[in-house]
């Protein structure tokens, strides 16, 4: 006669999982929507220096960004320890600058050209004559919007 | 023999798999956006006419190869770079300055539409030493701006905002203020503090 027992003892019942896939895979479709990958891969060692006067950087899309500093470990033996830009995947010389912006503009629609701005990420150990150079090449082209971009912090741990 | 309906596929393991996947993600996202200091470079121009500065409107900062600052030719550490930018550029030397508050130095910059600070840097300098330096005196002129958005900012009806409240509040779709004012009132702001950094190359 068990079929007619009563159950015995008031057990809550478990709490149902099922949901919990829909969850996850709500904010798995969030941060995947969000994520943007690293588009660049860095060949040189990339520590930005700090500042606390800083301007947040619009959209994404309107900047181009130059890299410079030491190459990293699996390179030096390759091309040594003085600083060295990078543009998109590569090691490029001071004179490539003017051909990447050209084809930063290329790629861009006319009209957004004007706001394009250039982000200088540099090592901080890096030396000025490298972005000296750099800033001069730019003017050459007419590139004149630039960033030093920076993380945010105090400037003492520049040194 | 009776049918059998297929067996169902046990789900569940799919919120380990939804989980991997999600930590994946969360490891790989970067939401946050670059920031840096942003400068305007000079355009190069043919024909450069000189243009006659007196000395004393130029507060020269020199970096050199060994990392040295050196203002107005004295060396100088970098924490007291900014008091002295602002004891420069505030000075109002003519008298044609009324809401400046510095030292009326006859020997100091004219007023800061004139005073100029001119940054030299040597092919040897550390980038991060030079950024530190360009931070500083960044800091010095929103300094300036600051104190002068508090000063003016009430009687525009903006009371309590400094400079850079102003011009967050302005980029801000969802500040209800009167934005053309707020425009105005930041305009006059940077003509009345207007930021001359000039760099030797």
């Amino acid at each position: 006669m068990s079929k007619f027992k009563k159950k015995t003892g008031g057990e809550l019942p478990a709490i149902s999982t099922a949901s919990l896939p829909d969850i996850v895979f709500m904010l798995l479709f969030f941060f995947m929507v969000a994520t943007v990958m690293r588009d660049t891969t860095l060949k040189i060692e990339n520590v930005l220096p700090s500042a606390d006067q800083v301007e947040k950087l619009g959209k994404k899309d309107l900047i181009m960004y130059i890299y410079a500093g030491k190459p990293s470990k699996n390179y030096v033996q390759q091309y040594g320890t003085e600083a060295r830009i990078q543009l998109n995947d590569k090691f490029a010389e001071v004179r490539d600058i003017a051909a990447f912006v050209a084809s930063e503009r290329a790629s861009k629609r006319e009209e957004l050209v004007p706001f394009l701005i250039t982000a200088l990420k540099v090592d901080k150990k890096a030396n000025m004559g490298i972005v000296g150079d750099i800033k001069q090449e730019l003017r050459k082209v007419n590139a004149l919007k630039i960033n030093y971009t920076t993380r945010q912090g105090d400037v003492s741990t520049n040194f | 023999m009776a049918k059998r309906s297929a067996p169902e596929v046990n789900a569940g393991s799919m919120a380990d798999i939804a989980f991997l996947l999600l930590i994946f993600f969360l490891v790989t996202t970067t939401i946050e956006t670059d920031s840096g200091i942003s400068r305007k470079l000079p355009p190069i121009e043919d024909n450069q006419e000189d243009v006659v500065i007196k000395q004393k409107n130029i507060f020269t900062v020199l970096l050199n190869g060994k990392d040295q600052l050196l203002v107005e030719d004295e060396l100088m550490e970098l924490e007291d770079l900014r008091s002295e930018a602002v004891k420069f550029l505030d000075n109002g030397g003519d008298g044609t300055c009324n809401y400046c508050s510095g030292a009326k130095d006859p020997t100091s910059s004219d007023n800061p539409d004139k005073a100029i600070i001119s940054l030299k840097n040597d092919r040897e300098t550390t980038y991060g030493v030079y950024i530190s330096v360009q931070n500083e005196l960044v800091a010095a002129y929103s300094e300036l701006r600051n104190r002068r958005a508090l000063q003016i900012g009430s009687s525009k009806g903006f009371p309590n905002m400094n400079f850079s409240d102003m011009e967050n509040n302005y980029n801000n779709v969802n500040w209800s203020g009167n934005k053309t004012k707020l425009k105005e009132v930041i305009e006059q702001i940077k003509i009345e503090y207007p930021q001359k950094l000039s760099e030797v190359q």
